[in-house]
């Protein structure tokens, strides 16, 4: 399991590193070479200083007149190697922003048109504020990584090859020493990265349950002042957040203490190398003299030091990783299948009476069938008739919703679904647009079966005003004009007048430009619901389904609006979903629905002839189905 | 900042004890390089053995100080740090606790839990390093100049037109990539922003086929930040080179120079090593000192977001000598005026004067926004009245200790919930000491019983968080049972039964009058039938008051409550009242 999971990181690992080189060939492979000249120039400046007592300055002691030319000379040629260095490392500094800034960018981009393209269940069965953490939490831990950490990395590996090359020229015993003890702080390193991680996961597991509780709590917050809670709530919320605090403190201590050990460590290092150099110096052993040994402690330091360095990153790159695992599988989710390929399109009528296609709106739609047998393509006037066919449902094939549903909607008919909360009206609505797909049965719309109509066409056809009303960040007008791109203001105008909203879209401080934000919070939920009628109006669709779009609209303003939404509704095939009798009285049909089936359908007239349900409802007098039910 | 520094409390020893033992290592790491000089020049160079074991023990020992010095320091930040953070959540949290509804009103769910998580970790983060680092740089500075100095005076004032000239470059680097960052982040934000209402409006994205539309939209806005962060960054990205280019220039000018004076007697071979180890010290310190500044300028606005929290006052206090006894469950509303925002204009109830005897069973109906929350959230003081005066048991509320009085006044709130716990913890809500009996009793006033009995735990089923697990009718039950745990003087129910069948609605009120005969009872709802057999029924228009009557008077008097009654008896009817 646990190997598993490694492999699983690595896999990771190797997949994040592609997907930033893959578009970045060039100038990574810039990034490289810069860096390993950045290191060697380095190198080669720390082995003048190492060289320059032994070489230059005990000469000239030795010497009655010191001639400095040769220093000079040396000098001039090492400022050359400080040059190269700093320019490479600048060089390489200012590409990795570049590759790091731009894979991030391509990350996101694609990680939100995936998003987009995803099935409405996935939205059902992630909590929003999962997907909101990965793109902050998760993304920003992959901006660390690709800034900081994989060119530190990078960097460390090549400084630790180049002073292992010079180490082991200058002298074999004292490197093997050298070595011997780095691996005891590679040993160090993971033991305690291994002890703060386990800590880390408990962290991250505390904070869990914290969050959760707080989530909990402040959903509630007006109960618990209702019922005086606040201590009680105070006092578990202490209990967690003790918890909390105590596995973050270990997890820190443990991660703290592994700097001062590594460093000291290496100042351990330092001494053994300087008496063993010592040693062999006097001794004479493997032909070292006092200039090697002094230049070698110097390389040791420059050993350790980007051990140290790059075991720090090591912990970033492992959290770095479970992020990244979190945001490929947001990428790898699979996008809503569209198999269809009848198209919407625009026509015009012929003086025979057929329909041909038209470059422009006309106001005539057409269903466009390519025929794949022989390569032609036939139009059908789009009509708006839809037809439910035996159809069932559930959101999980082990629980159905909806049952042998049938229904038709000649064009241009209001239909009207009515029934208690959860008796499947909003779910009917949703298999239209096949935000869901049916497990059994057929919907037909014009006769055409919709799997076979695409995705976007068929959406584009349907105008859907819905129960929970969203407003974009943007002004009134744009807010309007999501139905129709290149709306003109008038016709935006317009249609808030049809939806009766231009009232109080005047009355905003900024009218039509006024800014909304946080989903149109300032709006009251009439005024939200008025603007999104207004939007399916300016869309002008051949279906409408409008999902208790008033349900928030008070009684009067309801009349006003009524009037508008029947100019609307006029020669459209229209759903209506409503819980309110008084909006759906005049119907051309009327399906009373009870836990997933139709139980009664039929005009207004014939229903109250039944005297079943809907009587029963309308009139406030007992039914006599019901009578006998109880 | 203050308000969030004064959170430190009991960890500001565990502070100072980081910022004392860091300061010990770093002296400690500031003499190890004198201590690796002198091996190199007693030692060393002098192939003297003894030397350099005696100055090798000292290092080691040194070591060995320094160690435990880090290690004290790393202990001391870690419980700091984390005991900072615990704080901070735990006083926002009670400091939430405290507000009144007003205050719940500015701040959003997502926005305090982001607050009390991800915003005091940020803290968190950057307070731990900033009390190892912030001490470690400087002194390290302070020190290994000192020790240049000490080393040679000439030398050090090369280090120190160095210092002064990489401080210059990067204070200036600083000062441009900071305002930078201040826009990378508000775009950062605002990015974010957008994709939380892509992920909350996808339907509507998908009904109007927007995916291409908000594709290209979000791509913009990273293409925006893409830029912003490339200036900003590219500008950091000269910070090391610039760093190195310094160092170089000591270097080499130490070589030069240093050579002279060693050759002139007045400095040792092994002094230019270990002037070589502080010149990088000294940068290197530099270099943290404007890590630093980002790091703080990067969680200044989690800073700012929590210190927003802490400011926050409760707009609502316990008086100094309060009453703690509410006489009996008489509610009267002298001419009262109220809103939601102060000097907004825009009135939720305008001139309320209403008066209730103790024990009458009351009414109230009007349309939605007319009021009628608003009026039953002023008798329990979850708001204050912006004016007049509302008095319960004949005494202002106001002057009522608060606890007391939202014990006998108890709500029952439109928008209810439910805890997770079983069903018997969320009952004892109302009164925690309630035996199983009580419980049960309060459940079958609530014509809660008859579901309860039919779960196979009974009154121990855990209930989800929220109450997701139990049908809006079933939730509304338990929080009305919930509420006669209290035993109040005076229940009000807002909108409380709304979802529940008009046979059990029924049954409800008839319980209500053998089971607190005595409790005045205020009864908001939206259908006459819940209503009509009150003793009096206040008709609300516009948050003013339109009729205060009997349903019999009403009928014939007013006109709003006889429009309600007609429209609801004929063809009004609303489906989640089905029988």
């Amino acid at each position: 399991m646990k190997a598993n999971e490694k492999e699983g990181s690595f896999y990771v690992l190797k997949r994040l590193l592609t997907y930033m080189i893959k578009n970045y060939k060039f100038s990574f492979a810039a990034v490289v070479i810069c860096i390993i000249t950045g290191a060697f120039a380095t190198m080669r400046g720390m082995l003048f200083v190492q060289s320059l007592v032994d070489d230059y300055i005990l000469p000239l002691l030795d010497s009655p007149h010191p001639d400095y030319t040769p220093l000079a000379g040396a000098l001039a040629g090492i400022v050359g190697f400080y040059i190269l260095g700093v320019a490479a490392a600048y060089a390489y500094n200012r590409i990795m922003v570049n590759i790091s800034q731009g894979t991030m960018r391509k990350l996101r981009n694609q990680l939100f048109s995936n998003m987009e393209s995803l099935p409405i269940r996935y939205f059902d069965t992630h909590a929003h504020g999962d997907i909101m953490s990965i793109y902050t939490n998760d993304v920003d831990t992959l901006r660390q990584l690709f800034g900081q950490s994989i060119p530190q990395i990078i960097n460390s590996a090549a400084t630790l090859a180049a002073t292992f090359l010079s180490m082991v020229t200058l002298n074999l015993p004292l490197a093997v020493i050298t070595v011997l003890i780095s691996l005891v702080m590679l040993k160090v390193t993971a033991t305690f990265t291994g002890l703060s991680g386990q800590y880390f996961q408990k962290q991250q597991s505390d904070l869990g349950n914290l969050n959760g509780y707080i989530e909990e709590m402040m959903d509630g917050q007006k109960v618990i002042k209702v019922f005086c809670h606040e201590e009680a709530s105070i006092q578990e919320f202490r209990r967690l957040n003790q918890a909390l605090r105590d596995s973050s403190d270990k997890a820190n201590r443990y991660s703290n203490l592994l700097m001062p050990i590594n460093a000291n460590i290496g100042n351990l290092s330092y001494v053994i190398c300087a008496a063993a150099g010592a040693l062999l110096a006097l001794s004479g052993f493997s032909g070292a003299t006092i200039g090697t040994v002094i230049a070698f402690v110097g390389l040791n330091k420059n050993f350790n030091q980007p051990i140290t360095q790059i075991s720090q990153q090591l912990n970033f790159v492992v959290m770095a990783t479970a992020g990244a695992k979190r945001v490929f599988e947001l990428m790898d989710e699979a996008p809503e299948e569209d198999r269809g390929y009848v198209k919407l399109v625009c026509a015009r009528e012929e003086p025979d009476g057929t329909v041909a296609p038209a470059d422009r709106r006309t106001g005539i739609w057409a269903w466009q069938h390519p025929h794949q047998a022989d390569g032609t393509v036939t139009y059908q006037r789009m009509e708006g008739g839809i037809v439910f066919d035996g159809v069932d449902f559930g959101y999980t094939d082990e629980k159905m919703v909806l049952h042998d549903i049938r229904m038709y909607a000649e064009p241009g008919q209001k239909i009207a679904l009515v029934g208690s909360t959860g008796a499947g009206k909003t779910t009917i609505t949703n298999l239209i647009n096949r935000f869901y797909d049916i497990q059994d049965g057929k919907i037909r719309y014009d006769g055409i079966n919709i799997n076979k109509i695409c995705k976007p066409d068929l959406r584009r056809s349907l105008g859907m005003v819905l129960q929970d009303t969203h407003l974009f960040s943007g002004t009134v007008m744009d807010n309007i004009r999501y139905g129709k791109l290149d709306a003109s203001d008038e016709e935006c105008i317009a249609a808030a007048k049809l939806a009766n909203a231009d009232g109080f879209i005047r009355r905003l401080p900024g009218g039509y430009q006024t800014l909304l934000s946080g989903d149109g919070g300032s709006l009251s939920q009439g005024q939200r619901q008025l603007l999104s009628i207004a939007r399916a109006a300016v869309a002008d669709p051949p279906v409408l389904i409008l999902d208790e779009a008033t349900s928030s609209i008070d009684t009067r303003t309801e009349k006003l609006v009524q009037a508008g939404m029947d100019a609307l509704m006029k020669g459209r095939t229209t759903f209506v979903i409503a819980h309110r009798l008084s909006t759906i009285k005049n119907a051309d049909c009327i399906m009373v629905m009870e836990q997933g089936q139709i139980i009664e359908r039929g005009n207004h007239d014939q229903l109250i002839a039944e005297k079943g349900r809907y009587y029963q409802l309308y009139t406030g007098k007992p039914a006599e189905k019901c009578a006998a039910a109880q | 900042m203050k308000s969030v520094l004064a959170q430190l409390k009991q960890y500001k020893k565990d502070t100072f004890l980081t910022i004392g033992f860091t300061a010990l290592e770093v002296v400690m790491e500031v003499l190890l390089p004198f201590m690796t000089a002198k091996i190199i020049d007693d030692g060393l160079a002098r192939s003297d053995m003894p030397a350099i074991l005696r100055c090798g023990a000292i290092m080691v020992a040194m070591a060995a100080v320094s160690l435990f010095a880090g290690a004290m320091a790393g202990r001391f930040a870690a419980s700091a740090s984390s005991g900072f953070a615990c704080n901070l959540r735990e006083s926002m949290y009670a400091r939430i606790q405290d507000f009144s509804f007003s205050n719940i009103d500015k701040f959003s769910t997502a926005g305090l839990v982001t607050r009390l998580t991800t915003d005091v970790t940020n803290v968190q983060n950057a307070f731990q390093m900033i009390i190892r680092i912030a001490v470690r740089a400087p002194l390290t500075l302070i020190t290994s100049m000192a020790m240049c100095f000490f080393i040679s005076r000439e030398l050090s004032l090369i280090f120190l037109a160095a210092l002064c000239f990489l401080g210059i470059m990067l204070a200036l680097i600083m000062r441009t990539t900071t305002a930078l960052f201040q826009q990378v982040f508000d775009r950062y934000d605002d990015l974010n922003a957008s994709v939380q209402e892509n992920v909350a409006a996808i339907r509507v994205v998908k009904a109007y086929v927007r995916e291409d539309y908000e594709n290209q939209k979000f791509q913009k806005a990273t293409g925006n930040l893409y830029r912003l962060f490339v200036k900003a960054e590219g500008i950091l990205a000269v910070n090391n080179p610039l760093m190195m280019l310094t160092v170089y220039a000591c270097i080499t000018a130490v070589s030069w120079l240093g050579a002279h004076f060693v050759v002139a007697g007045s400095m040792t071979t092994g002094n230019i090593t270990s002037l070589f180890s502080y010149i990088m010290s000294v940068m290197m310190s530099l270099m943290m000192l404007s890590m630093i500044f980002v790091m703080v300028s990067m969680s200044s606005a989690s800073i700012r977001r929590i210190s927003e929290v802490l400011a926050e006052q409760p707009e609502l206090h316990n008086p100094e000598t309060p009453v703690v006894e509410v006489k009996d469950g008489s509610i009267d509303f002298d001419h009262v005026n109220f809103s939601y925002r102060r000097g907004s204009g825009k009135s939720a109830l305008a001139d309320i004067d209403l008066h209730i005897r103790s024990g009458e069973t009351i009414g109230v109906i009007g349309g939605t926004g007319c009021g009628k929350s608003s009026l039953a959230n002023l008798i329990s003081r979850l708001y204050d009245a912006t004016e007049g005066t509302v008095r319960v048991g004949g005494r202002d509320v106001r002057e009522y200790d608060l606890e007391v009085l939202r014990n006998e006044v108890s709500v029952v709130l439109q928008k209810n919930i439910l805890f997770s716990g079983t069903i018997l913890d969320n009952l004892r809500w109302g009164n925690p000491a309630a035996s199983r009996e009580e419980c049960i009793r309060a459940c079958r006033a609530a014509c809660a019983d008859e579901f309860i009995e039919q779960f196979p735990k009974g009154y121990d089923t855990w209930i989800e968080r929220g109450g997701a697990n139990v049908s809006g009718g079933q939730k509304q039950r338990l929080c009305i049972a919930r509420a006669l745990l209290k035993k109040p003087k005076i229940l009000i129910l807002d909108d409380s039964t709304s979802a529940v069948d008009t046979a059990t609605d029924a049954n409800i009120r008839q319980a209500f009058r053998t089971f607190i005969p005595g409790t005045t009872k205020l009864i908001i709802a939206q259908r006459i039938s819940s209503v009509q057999d009150a003793d009096r029924i206040l008709v609300l228009e516009d948050g003013r008051i339109n009729g205060f009557d009997t349903h019999e008077n009403l009928l014939k008097t007013n006109a709003i409550y006889r429009d309600i009654y007609e429209s609801q008896t004929q063809g009004g009817g609303d489906f989640d009242q089905a029988c």
